[in-house]
């Protein structure tokens, strides 16, 4: 039970010194994707292997309070980089070994912690040079990358309380509750620049000015941990690999506009981030970091977990306080703002995840650092999440205005299997593509919404020249239809509209009517929802239609997919000169569609042909072609 | 948020005077926008979107939503505005079953009326692509999901105004639907059958279930005496089926019904009289001995249902009266038909009535004589003005004519049953004419009229001052209730009516069943009491004479049952009632848990301790004593099952004391249920 600031400094050197007595520090990543690759298996064989050699004076990390020095395994938050999970880093130096498998820990464990040798094979080896880069900070995924918000994950133990307050942990907090006046506090996050992570990019500091001024004795804090873009992940990693930064995020915002209690809405679908999030409430109620008169300061804050009802549009605020007053997630017109009339009528301020994590480095690192970070109108950095046909997949935090180039080609490592870069959707269903003429487009709030993108939460999918963009815009309707809360009709119908617009186009019986169809439903559903899910799900159609028309145009007109993809508009035929008559196709064939004798050229009925691709991906000598 | 100062709408300047909402102020400005889901009685949902506006300095707004500000300047009609209304219209369209010219609800569906009003000429879109079986399970009101537009009016209604919340939404996107909890069937979900979701919803989604068809089969069976009663709020409203507004129609219903052959036309209100005498004597009764008060009123079947299920601890206090449309229907069948020499079942009784849970109390099994039941089909106001133009009569060109007799006059205290606050007003006039004798002239109770929730006013009795109540919509009940029970408040007497304003705003009367309508019937009702002769129930010569001739006088015990009824608790969710007997033929249980845990802690000391008491006190032949599996108490046993009620930390050594406080007082003193 920490009851003063110094209390507070003085755990956090006992745990520094702790820290720095470890000669070394293992970290297995148990983010989802490593911890679904086995890490924790590998965890528990470092565990184990930690144990047989009491003569290295080892401390487990179930063991820490009693350690003194040597080695310690902990479990770390994501480190971003998925693809290559199970990841091992190994401090002091930060090694980083990629894809670990339950096999190679006793060579880890020999070579480097005994012996002092790094094991070569498991480094990241280099695209271009294949030479192997030892540490993390080195590798060019992480080299370009600025990490404010994801600063701790994949180097703390988000388990433990100590390491956090080790690596400057609830010192923001302590600043705030004993040197700042909530004024001061919410000057400080409007000179930052800072602005709302989670979609809309609304300044954060007006946020808090609105239901710091918003009368009213009771007032929350609520902090929206229902990611649901598809492909987005960074609140999810946040919240698993760095939960008490939120917790402290949520207090700073508590104590500016003088509100005492908050919740955290987190996605039911993260299991691992309820737990963990549930674990740091505790730990700091156990510590006196939250409660009643925290630090002897008189502040008192108490944090609610409340899990996720499951619906895409419970991230949008008035949802999300509908869902969690217990009612249906339904958006609620605005006026009122949730800043003046929010959860249970009381003034209430909604910050996404990523937005809190930004607070405690910007209390503790003054405002003046974190706008000279990114550029004048988007201040610090944002998390993207990167996938697709990108070389390597996960997230990277950068300084705002960041070129899609450097995103994509020099973090990202280009497309994968030298596919030629076609377009991104940015922003998840509520984004829109953009393509080769914006590789130079900073990417921040303003120049997005010029090309008619958005930031949102920071999804980024990368596509090749084999993406037909008819279908990512048929792919994200769908799940805006799906995901629609129903409530107002443009959302609800309009998006039914849209998709049975864009499946004509697909299956092609769709007509240049259509199409102006398609494009007057979409800015009459952009026009007319009642909530931002709604109002923006018709950003992949229209920036698609704008960007690519001529493919929708070749959908319409000619009945053709240019890239290929759509199977209604395929027509498979086999090329006569190229074709051997060896009879696999006719063999594979589920349909009985090709016909043919042994060593002559076969053919396809294409009445029969149901397209499903089987004889292209088999034919040896690719005599089978689409058109 | 409402300001004062001037703003513009399409050019004109126009002053705020306090709305809470530009919808209202452009409305005021004689702009007519459309709406599907505002109700200025409900809470502001903002789904429908047509009401969208252009603004100066807000972009694109729903008027419903956006508090005016001076100086704002408010276009209506710009080209986004108007091509997002007709695509709303053309989306809804597309997601909607168009068998319009069938529809029950064809001429007066505000979706219908809508694409015609903007412009709306072709459905780009395809159709729904699935059919969703309708829900005709309830006696009242039928849905049909194929033609919801979800505009949230009856879930907001039934929420909001009704506490009940029977309707919510279900799923997510194109599929979303309103339903009830767990998708039940509605007759098996705690509905009362107000019908309040039938009057606001703007489409043939939820529909009164007709009960035409029956009463047609009947006036052409040569067999059956049709026999039809007319309640009071009807008179008032079904006149604006024909365009002729909240005017009196009575000589006008009781001529159509004539002409398309119904044998005996009479009056609800006589039923009423008799409802006034019977239950004011029942609260006299009860005043004097001083239980069961406040007496709630048993006149609407929406509340006895509600009671029922919601508060089964308070049907003791409920009336014993049966309601006017079944007091009716039973003196028909049990003494009006042996006037006629006719059996019960050859006497097809219709009532027309301003309500749609009155069909549901017509079916109660208790409402029969020899197995018929004493009132055979319930028609609503608007059910019977669309038989009318089924039968091509021009009703606004009717003569008048009067009702049949015996059964068909009726004083003015029981015409303004229909108005909220009416039954309170009959009973205060014939308490007051019975107390005050002859010299008793008009009394116009004012404090119990007009459209508020929540009612309440002294009379002074015999020199005791009664605190009456009287309550309207169910959720203002609700608030009476436990104001009631927190002893708020205290009262003797308290009428309840289901819909807002009462029978005037029931579920089945014409469409726009708003305050303003309900305020216009009200007072029509009140207008002709003002004129009517027969001012308390006493005056009424007729009923005088029937109880004298059928019931031996007023509340007479030995004819007590054909106009009174009993009240059973009912279960929320599959709507069946519990089965109560009377204490006396039945055993008290008790069952003593034999759980391990309750094992261990002298489970059968206890079975045995209990035993020897009810021998010693000679009411062994009055318990019904057992032991039973785990009650799931076990830690904190040994738990005891005593009627229903689980006592749990009864040991061998406090088993005595538990008996006596616990198992001897309820000994032949209270019903078991089953």
């Amino acid at each position: 039970m920490l009851n003063s600031r110094l209390e507070l400094d003085t755990l956090k050197k006992k745990a520094l010194a702790d820290i720095g007595s470890k000669e070394k520090r293992i970290l297995v990543c148990a983010g989802t994707g490593c911890v679904a690759n086995g890490s924790l298996k590998v965890f528990e064989l470092f565990q184990q292997l930690l144990g047989e050699k009491p003569e290295l004076a080892v401390s487990l990390a179930l063991e820490k309070e009693h350690s003194h020095q040597g080695v310690s395994a902990h479990t770390s938050g994501c480190h971003g980089f998925c693809q290559m999970g199970p990841l091992v880093r190994i401090e002091p130096r930060g090694t980083l070994y990629c894809k670990v498998q339950p096999g190679d820990v006793a060579e880890i464990f020999e070579e480097h912690i005994i012996n002092n040798r790094l094991v070569s094979r498991l480094l990241y080896h280099d695209d271009k040079n294949q030479l192997p880069i030892e540490t993390q900070d080195e590798i060019p995924f992480y080299k370009n990358q600025f990490r404010v918000a994801l600063a701790n994950c994949g180097r703390i133990d988000p388990d433990d309380i100590k390491d956090y307050i080790a690596h400057d942990g609830y010192q923001p907090l302590a600043k705030v509750l004993f040197e700042m006046t909530p004024d001061e506090v919410i000057k400080e996050v409007l000179d930052s620049g800072l602005r709302g992570r989670g979609g809309g990019g609304f300044p954060t500091g007006r946020k808090w000015l609105f239901a710091r001024e918003a009368g009213g004795e009771k007032k929350y804090i609520v902090c929206n941990g229902d990611e649901g873009d598809p492909g987005a992940f960074m609140d999810r990693s946040v919240m698993e690999g760095d939960p008490h930064r939120i917790i402290e995020g949520m207090m700073l915002a508590g104590y500016a506009v003088g509100a005492d209690e908050g919740y955290i809405y987190v996605r039911a679908e993260y299991p691992l981030a309820v737990k963990r999030l549930h674990n740091a409430v505790e730990t700091a109620v156990r510590y006196g970091m939250l409660g009643e008169n925290i630090l002897g300061s008189g502040f008192s804050f108490k944090v609610n977990i409340k899990e996720g009802a499951g619906a895409f549009v419970c991230g949008e605020e008035t949802a999300l306080i509908a869902s969690i007053e217990g009612e249906r997630g339904m958006p609620r017109p605005r006026p009122p703002f949730p800043a003046v009339s929010g959860l249970w009528g009381c003034p209430t301020v909604i910050n996404n995840v990523e937005t809190l994590a930004n607070l405690p480095s910007i209390i503790l690192k003054g405002a003046g650092w974190f706008s000279n970070i990114g550029v004048t109108t988007s201040t610090g950095t944002k998390t993207f999440a990167l996938a697709g046909q990108v070389a390597h997949t996960g997230l990277v935090e950068v300084p705002m205005g960041l070129t899609l180039k450097e995103i994509v080609f020099d973090i990202g490592g280009g497309l994968r299997d030298n596919k030629v870069f076609k377009a991104v959707q940015i922003g998840g269903p509520s984004g829109g593509c953009l393509t080769r003429e914006h590789l130079d487009l900073p990417l921040d709030y303003d120049s997005l919404q010029k090309a008619g993108a958005m930031v949102g939460s920071g999804g980024l999918v990368v596509m090749g020249e084999d993406t037909c963009m008819v279908e990512v815009a048929k792919f994200f309707m769908g799940f805006v239809q799906n995901e629609s809360c129903g409530k107002c009709v443009p959302c609800r119908e309009g998006t039914r509209g849209m998709l049975e617009l864009l499946n004509r186009i697909a299956n092609g019986s769709g007509t240049e009517e259509d199409l102006s169809l398609l494009e007057e439903l979409a800015l009459i559903v952009k026009d007319g929802s009642l909530c931002g899910l709604g109002k923006t799900s018709p950003n992949p159609v229209l920036t698609t239609l704008r960007y690519f028309r001529s493919e929708y145009e070749a959908h319409v007109r000619d009945k053709k997919c240019p890239a290929g993809v759509c199977k209604d508009l395929l027509d498979y035929r086999i090329d006569p000169s190229l074709c051997k008559g060896c009879g696999l196709c006719k063999k594979l064939c589920p349909a009985d569609a090709i016909s043919g004798e042994r060593k002559e050229p076969h053919w396809i009925d294409l009445e029969k042909c149901i397209k499903c691709g089987t004889c292209i991906s088999k034919c040896k000598f690719g005599s089978i072609v689409t058109n | 948020m409402s300001s004062n100062g001037k703003l513009t709408i399409d050019g004109l300047e126009i002053e705020i005077r306090g709305e809470k909402n530009l919808l209202e102020l452009i409305r005021r400005a004689g702009i007519n926008l459309p709406t599907f889901c505002y109700h200025s009685e409900l809470s502001v949902y903002g789904a429908c979107r047509l009401c969208l506006v252009e603004t100066d300095k807000m972009g694109l707004v729903a008027a419903c939503s956006t508090p005016p500000q001076e100086g704002m300047i408010v276009k209506t009609n710009t080209l986004r505005t108007r091509r997002l209304r007709k695509m709303v219209i053309e989306l809804l369209l597309a997601n909607h079953e168009r068998e319009c010219t069938t529809c029950s609800r064809s001429g007066r569906c505000k979706l219908q009326l809508l694409a015609q009003q903007l412009g709306v000429k072709e459905v780009r879109f395809g159709k729904r692509d699935k059919k969703l079986p309708l829900d005709l399970t309830s006696p009242a009101i039928v849905k049909d999901p194929n033609k919801c537009i979800l505009c949230g009016d009856c879930v907001r209604m039934c929420k909001e105004v009704q506490g009940l919340g029977i309707w919510d939404f279900a799923h997510r996107g194109s599929k979303t639907v309103v339903t009830t909890a767990f998708n039940k069937e509605l007759s098996d979900v705690a509905c009362v059958n107000c019908g309040q979701c039938v009057s606001v919803c703007p489409t043939g989604a939820l529909t009164v279930k007709s009960e035409i068809d029956k009463v047609w089969n009947a006036i052409h069976n040569p067999d059956q005496t049709v026999v039809v009663q007319i309640a009071p709020a009807v008179r008032v409203a079904l006149g604006e089926e024909f365009g002729l507004g909240a005017e009196d129609v009575t000589g006008k219903i009781v001529a159509g019904l004539k002409l398309i052959g119904v044998d005996r036309v009479f009056d609800t209100l006589f039923a009423a009289d008799m409802t006034t005498i019977e239950e004011s004597n029942e609260f006299l009764e009860r005043l004097a001995k001083n239980e069961n008060l406040p007496i709630f009123t048993s006149c609407c079947p929406g509340w006895i249902k509600y009671c029922e299920q919601f508060h089964a601890e308070l049907l003791p206090n409920v009336s014993s009266c049966r309601s006017p449309q079944q007091m009716f229907g039973s003196v028909v069948k049990k003494y009006y038909a042996k006037k006629l020499d006719k059996r019960p079942e050859e006497m097809f009784v219709v009532s027309i009535m301003p309500c749609v849970a009155k069909k549901f109390e017509a079916q109660r099994p208790e409402f029969t004589t020899e197995g018929a039941p004493d009132v055979d089909a319930v028609l609503t106001t608007v059910e019977i003005a669309r038989m009318f133009k089924e039968a091509s009569i021009d009703f606004t060109a009717l003569a008048n004519k009067a009702f049949d007799n015996p059964l068909g006059v009726g004083s003015g205290a029981a015409l303004i049953f229909g108005a909220s606050g009416g039954v309170m007003e009959s009973v205060v006039r014939y308490v007051a004419g019975l107390t005050g004798g002859d010299e008793v002239g008009r009394i116009d109770f004012l404090p119990v009229r007009g459209m508020e929730g929540i009612k309440t006013a002294s009379v002074e009795v015999n020199g005791r001052a009664l605190q009456l109540a009287v309550v309207n919509g169910l959720g203002n009940t609700e608030k009476l209730i436990s104001m009631i029970k927190s002893g708020e408040a205290t009262f003797d007497a308290v009428e309840v009516m289901s819909c807002p304003g009462g029978c005037v705003g029931g579920g089945g009367q014409p469409d726009i069943n708003d305050t303003v309508a309900r305020t216009r019937r009200a007072g029509e009702i009140y207008e002709m009491d003002r004129v009517q002769q027969l001012h308390k129930p006493q005056d009424n010569y007729f009923v005088g004479k029937a109880f004298e001739e059928w019931f031996g006088g007023v509340n007479n015990q030995e004819t007590h049952h054909a106009i009174h009824t009993t009240y059973v608790p009912r279960r929320r969710i599959n709507g069946k009632p519990f089965i109560v007997n009377d204490s006396r033929s039945q055993p008290l249980r008790v069952s003593v848990c034999l759980g391990t845990g309750c094992y261990l802690r002298g489970a059968y000391d206890v079975i045995k301790e209990f035993n020897d008491l009810a021998e010693n006190q000679g009411i062994a032949g009055q318990l019904e004593l057992n032991g039973t599996f785990c009650l799931e108490k076990c830690d904190n046993g040994v738990s005891v099952n005593i009627n229903d009620e689980i006592i749990t930390g009864v040991s061998p050594e406090n088993a005595g004391e538990v008996f006596k406080n616990k198992i001897s007082p309820l000994v032949g003193k209270t019903s078991t249920k089953l």
